[in-house]
């Protein structure tokens, strides 16, 4: 029992004298086993239930005197048994709340006595006296680390007065102890090497246990813990399958007293807070928001005071379900989800549902474990040696495993080669999709595309002791000994097997890795056997799906070989090459080696060949079908922006232009693919629209594949940037074939490339025209409700510019399109933000939807997104509000509602961001026309702050400032603070500038401030007259009414000052 | 000798004429200059012997010099591949028919040819013992291993599950045109016994080039 409760009992930390044990499963298992053997002792063994011990066990208990019955005389607050001992000492004794026990006996009776508070009576027993066997047996017999000679002693002794009865109960007692101890280890063993990592099962205990804790009251711990899904599947996880692959067991919610409600993610690695998963959540609330922890408890005690206080004291209730067996049999389950899913579960899914369906269900089944009883699968693939079956003779059980498996073969290698080409398309359609989530301002499209990694550290799982190893691992060890040292055909034939284990799945892919087969692979690059290098690659192209492997074999210098080998002859050769560097060229670090070894050029090299002639011969089909994986290659690399360059270098656009003609698509998707990507290079955009590129694009937009039609509408979208390419898209009618993707609404990355491209074609008027004809708007509005991100800032965005059409606002409003737009400016995407303000702003120029934006409290909304950290959200949504302002009835008594909103906005004009003072100017220049809030503002500091910013050059902003200046002067004394902040000397060279606007503006703003005889004076010291008088003669009927009302008044000044001075 | 000469000529020529109808893969001159380059292996050899053809040590000779192979046995069967008629010596005939599947085969015509190169006791089955034998010397030894072996019986076990379809515990034709359907890298699993590309290219430049430059 010492051993077993000094070193498997878990003992809180903070308190060093009397320690507490802490509240966790094992402990309380451990109690429980303590439990039980103190209420069987005194029925089982009564003659040592009698033995007196050497001290009496104290402990503060919670019995009461009351509790206590016949055979003990109970007098006030004291207790004494009526059982004493030889020197006549009662052998219990209570007195206040101390109880001191001196036999096992009344340690039964106690414990009896206690009833449902049992546990906790013996947990605080336990508490008080941390090693009980001294106290009952004498300090001899200290649990001391090491060797025990306690039982030697004894026997000693026994030996020495073998009269003594009395010494031999004692034996026996140690002896019962003793074997407690190791039950109580043995059985703690089980449960700690389950604990290394968290499991369904463990995480559920915890669950269950906390939810003890829950409830009303002063006492309670925690307010409540739930599940964030009550679908648990059969592995025993709660969370979606492709969260399962992450190795996330649930999540949970979980109310403490004191917190917000924590959002926790339990994996197995630990448990940690995440972004707030309530029920279905957005993908960045799967992120890690905190520490890993081992367990509930340890986070909950971080996160809540209140938590850690009050978990101690709280009672283990007496639970009889059986924990352990409970915990038993999830073990095998949580090692099938990590060997077996952690690769992508989708090329799981093609690739081997059958083979995995068998795998679970072998590995599943609980008990069978996977070192004595290797899975089903290898049994079948029958690699063990017949010679070690002495007599030769095969069960006939195995003989029907293979014949079944015979048949299954050929059926599963005929998909392989199939499934090879779309799972690596699919691989780069993944990423592409990634990389458009990632942006959607024009800006931040082209860069995040370049250079983001999709596949960035995972980290490294190696196979963390013997005992794990599955059967693969030895089969693959043996191979890789003898492609080591084999001759070629020993090689080929290590090679071909090698080929037969499943090698999608990761268990193999990291065997070989872990074998040092990686090294023996790429080494046989280097030989000058084709046949070798034919099938170390197509090993390599398999197994390189895998981001720990590409990684392995960058490290290993695979990349350089296999660069090498593109000069090959031998096409197959060549073919295979590219398409593992395509895998391989998944990282930024593999993408760059590409480049540095001369990859880019040969690989653009492979590309040249006739493609688009319609009867090839088998020669020429072959290097279509070398170009073909060259392409494939250059789209993994395309992903750096240093790589685009040198493929442009290299001649791969023209070649790129020339493959695009070709009819096939296996062979289009790589190489839109590649032109898509770099279609975030400047050079590549007029390089696809002078190479005549758009045409073959638009034409593949009305292909029947989806992933091409993507692709294709993906690359409009990055080049519709430029004007011309816009026209050409109309020029060659691929605008209706866009709109008409618009019904494709199940495939959501095609309809964001989609709606990407009708976006950026519509900046164009006479796209959006066209538009209208095919009825773009209506499908548009459509897509507002229920759809992605990357979806929405599109079609947001393409309403925005639709919008800026009076024509098509009504028919936004019409097809009750402002409401949902109003709806998403609660979103927190910064890129939908900005493109949702833009047309919400657009919408509002109509007085008929502003009335609907009104209703719907939306200006309230812009102007929350303010305080939005975000630059261009601050900008957009200054301008949104400038047309709400303008048409909203009540402007006036709407923005002074919006509580500290007017200090908000002027506060902005603290910015360093061009675009967001020009809008906030624009913006207080509307917010200006409403007295009460000029006043408002003015009070806020409108004035000194609009002054300083009168030094700047920019000519948009010059504008907005001169408006808002005009404006501000209207209140008090506005005008005086202005010249005296010396605005009006930098405002009168902004007549200098080019632009129309500029000046309209400022000859408004300057005739307000000529109103102040100072300012007139300063105006004049910088020569505005002679300016103005320019001004006067403008067609600009405002701007000449306000230069001339400005000049009157500086003469009308000068004429005043004449006649004071002379009259 | 001139006359000799011419009348040799006239000869070959018939010779390739009524080969080129034959045998496929090569056109007529290709065909001359085989059998040209067979009289030229042969010629200096006594008249008796010249009449039969290439002896297997010429033969392997050719095989080593030219086409790299080194594996004697390999070297042994593939010159058995060519003598059809079994006399111990490639005839004419038999040197181009051999050559046209070596050099320029079909996938069939090279699976018939290296099966039978491989069925060593010519059975029509690729019995265990005999992979063993043929991959006896395909591993390197180590020294430390108890059985030498015993790699190598694992290795014909494993050749074996991959190749054995009818589960008879040897490779029958249609197991082994099978597989290497499947995966046509097993088609010399068990010795290189077919040229690589390289020498196939260096042997027919030199075979097949004008033979007025000679």
């Amino acid at each position: 029992m010492g051993v077993a409760l000094s070193r498997a009992a878990q003992w809180t930390t903070a308190s060093s004298g009397a320690g507490k044990l802490e509240v966790t499963p094992l402990n309380e298992s451990l109690l429980k086993e303590i439990l039980r053997f103190v209420e069987e002792f005194s029925s089982k063994y009564p003659q040592e239930a009698g033995l007196v011990f050497k001290e009496a066990l104290k402990w503060e208990t919670t019995l009461q005197p009351s509790d206590f019955k016949n055979e003990y005389d109970t007098s006030g607050v004291t207790v004494k048994s009526q059982e004493t001992g030889s020197d006549g000492q009662p052998l219990l004794q209570l007195s206040s709340s101390t109880i001191s026990v001196h036999s096992f006996s009344q340690l039964s009776n106690i414990v009896q006595l206690a009833k449902s508070k049992k546990l906790k009576e013996v947990r605080t027993c336990l508490e008080a006296n941390r090693d009980p066997i001294v106290k009952i047996l004498g300090p001899s017999f200290a649990t001391v680390e090491g060797e025990d000679t306690s039982m030697l002693r004894l026997l000693q002794k026994v030996t020495e007065d073998n009269e003594s009865k009395e010494t031999e109960v004692k034996m026996k007692l140690l002896l019962l102890l003793q074997q407690l101890d190791t039950l109580l280890l043995s059985n703690s063993l089980k449960q700690i090497t389950q604990e290394v990592r968290l499991s369904p099962a463990t995480v559920k205990n915890d669950v269950e246990l906390l939810k003890r804790f829950c409830g009303e009251g002063e006492k309670r711990v925690l307010k409540s813990v739930e599940y964030t899904s009550d679908y648990e599947f059969s592995n025993g996880c709660r969370t979606p399958p492709w969260r399962q692959v992450h190795g996330e067991i649930c999540y949970l919610i979980i109310e403490t007293c004191d917190t917000d409600p924590l959002y926790i993610t339990c994996s197995t690695a630990g448990v940690f807070l995440n972004g707030g998963i309530k029920l279905e959540g957005d993908d960045q609330a799967y992120e890690r928001k905190s520490d890993v922890y081992k367990d509930l408890v340890t986070l909950l005690k971080i996160q809540s005071p209140h938590f850690t206080e009050n978990i101690g004291k709280q009672d283990f209730t007496v639970n009889e379900e059986p924990l352990l067996t409970q915990k038993m049999e999830h073990v095998e389950s949580v090692d099938v989800e990590e060997q077996g899913q952690t690769q992508r579960s989708y090329e799981l899914e093609e690739k081997n549902v059958l083979e995995k369906g068998r795998q679970q269900r072998v590995q599943n089944k609980p008990g069978s474990s996977k070192r004595s009883e290797p899975s089903l699968k290898w049994k079948n693939l029958g690699l063990e040696s017949p010679y070690d079956d002495a007599g030769g003779k095969k069960s006939t059980k195995q003989g029907a495993n293979k014949f079944v498996e015979m048949q299954d073969r050929p059926v599963r290698s005929g998909s392989k080669k199939r499934a090879n080409f779309s799972l690596s398309s699919l691989a780069g359609r993944l990423s592409s999709q990634k990389t458009k989530s990632a942006g959607g301002g024009t800006e931040d499209f082209s860069e995040s595309s370049s250079e983001s990694e999709e596949d960035e550290e995972q980290p490294d799982r190696r196979p963390e002791s013997n005992t794990d190893l599955p059967s693969e691992y030895w089969q693959i060890q043996k191979l890789v000994k003898y492609l080591k040292g084999g001759n070629q055909p020993a090689t080929v034939i290590a090679l071909c097997s090698m080929r037969d284990f499943n090698l999608a799945q990761e268990t193999c892919q990291l065997a070989i890795r872990d074998v040092g087969g990686l090294e023996v692979l790429i080494n046989l690059l280097d030989t000058e056997e084709v046949k070798c290098k034919i099938g170390s690659l197509k090993i390599l192209k398999d197994i390189s799906r895998n981001s720990q492997i590409r990684r392995a074999i960058a490290d290993l210098g695979g990349l350089q070989t296999m660069v090498k080998i593109l000069d090959s002859q031998d096409k197959e050769l060549k073919c295979l090459a590219a398409e593992t560097i395509a895998n391989v060229a998944k990282f930024r670090r593999g993408r760059r080696t590409v480049r540095q070894y001369g990859g880019i050029k040969r690989l653009v090299e492979l590309l040249d060949c006739v493609a688009d002639s319609p009867a090839l011969t088998e020669e020429q089909e072959r290097d279509v079908e070398v170009a073909r994986c060259g392409a494939l290659a250059l789209w993994s690399c395309s992903k750096s922006t240093r790589n685009k360059e040198a493929i442009r270098r290299a001649g791969g656009i023209p070649l790129l232009a020339r493959l695009l003609k070709s009819p096939h698509e296996n062979m289009l998707i790589p190489v839109v693919g590649t032109l898509q990507e770099c279609a975030s290079e400047g050079s590549y955009r007029i390089a696809i629209q002078t190479e005549g590129m758009i045409e073959d694009l638009v034409k593949n937009l009305s292909c029947d594949n989806q992933e091409l039609q993507m692709h294709c509408a993906s690359a409009i979208f990055k080049c519709a940037e430029d004007k011309t390419t816009r026209d050409l898209v109309r020029h060659f009618g691929g605008l209706k074939p866009l709109v008409t993707l618009l019904k494709e609404t199940e495939n959501k990355q095609l309809l964001a490339a989609t709606t990407g491209a009708i976006w950026k074609c519509s900046i164009s008027m006479e796209n959006v025209a066209k538009f209208q004809e095919h009825k773009a708007l209506e499908m548009l509005v459509a897509l507002l409700t229920h759809q992605p991100e990357e979806v929405l800032v599109n079609v947001v965005g393409a309403l925005g510019e639709c919008a800026q059409k009076p024509a098509n606002r009504a028919v936004v409003r019409k097809w009750g399109g402002v409401e949902p737009l109003v709806g998403l400016l609660t979103g927190t995407n910064r890129a939908l933000l900005v493109n949702v303000t833009r047309a919400v702003g657009a919408c509002a120029t109509e007085p008929e939807n502003m009335v609907i934006i009104d209703q719907l409290d939306g200006v309230r909304l812009l102007w929350s997104l303010l305080k939005n950290p975000n630059p261009d959200v601050q900008a957009s949504a200054a301008w949104a509000i400038c047309p709400c302002i303008e048409n909203a009835k009540d402007a006036g008594e709407m923005v002074r509602s919006f509580v500290g909103g007017l200090e908000l906005i002027v506060n902005l004009l603290k910015s360093t961001d061009g675009e967001v003072l020009a809008s906030v100017c624009a913006a207080i220049a509307k917010i200006a026309k409403d007295e009460e809030n000029l006043a408002v503002i003015t009070d806020h500091g409108v004035v000194p702050m609009l002054a300083k910013l009168t030094n700047t050059t920019d000519d948009r902003l010059r504008r907005h400032l001169a408006e808002a200046i005009a404006r501000c002067c209207m209140w008090g004394s506005n005008k005086v603070s202005f010249g005296e902040a010396g605005a009006v000397a930098p405002l009168v060279r902004y007549l200098k500038s080019q632009d129309a606007a500029v000046h309209r503006a400022t000859a408004q703003a300057l005739f307000q401030l000529s109103k102040d005889p100072d300012n007139c004076i300063t105006m004049h010291e910088h020569g505005v007259v002679k300016l103005l008088l320019a001004m006067m003669g403008s067609t600009d009927e405002v701007l000449q009414e306000a230069a001339a009302g400005c000049v009157a008044n500086i003469r009308r000044l000068a004429m005043a000052n004449e006649k004071a001075r002379y009259g | 000798m001139s006359e000799m000469s011419a009348m040799n000529r006239k000869i070959i020529q018939n010779l390739a004429e009524s080969f080129s109808r034959q045998i496929k893969h090569f056109n007529r001159t290709e065909m001359e200059c085989l059998i040209r380059l067979f009289n030229g292996l042969v010629g200096d050899q006594s008249d008796r012997r010249a009449a039969n053809g290439l002896d297997r040590g010429k033969f392997r000779n050719i095989l080593h010099k030219t086409f790299g192979m080194t594996d004697d046995m390999i070297m042994d069967r593939v010159f058995h591949a060519f003598d059809k008629d079994n006399d111990g010596y490639v005839s004419v005939k038999e040197w181009t028919e051999g050559l046209s599947v070596f050099l320029r085969g079909t996938l069939d015509e090279k699976i018939r040819y290296c099966f039978d190169v491989y069925d060593l006791n010519g059975d029509g089955h690729i019995s265990r013992e005999e992979m063993f034998h043929m991959l006896k010397n395909s591993l390197i030894r180590q020294p430390t291993e108890e059985d030498p072996d015993e790699g190598i019986k694992d290795l014909v076990e494993i050749a074996l599950k991959k190749m054995d379809h009818d589960h008879d515990g040897r490779l029958s034709y249609a197991d082994f045109e099978k597989a290497v359907r499947e995966e046509d890298l097993l088609l010399e699993a068990f010795g290189t016994c077919v040229p690589d590309a390289k020498s196939i290219l260096a042997f027919e430049q030199q075979a097949f080039q004008d033979p007025l430059e000679n």
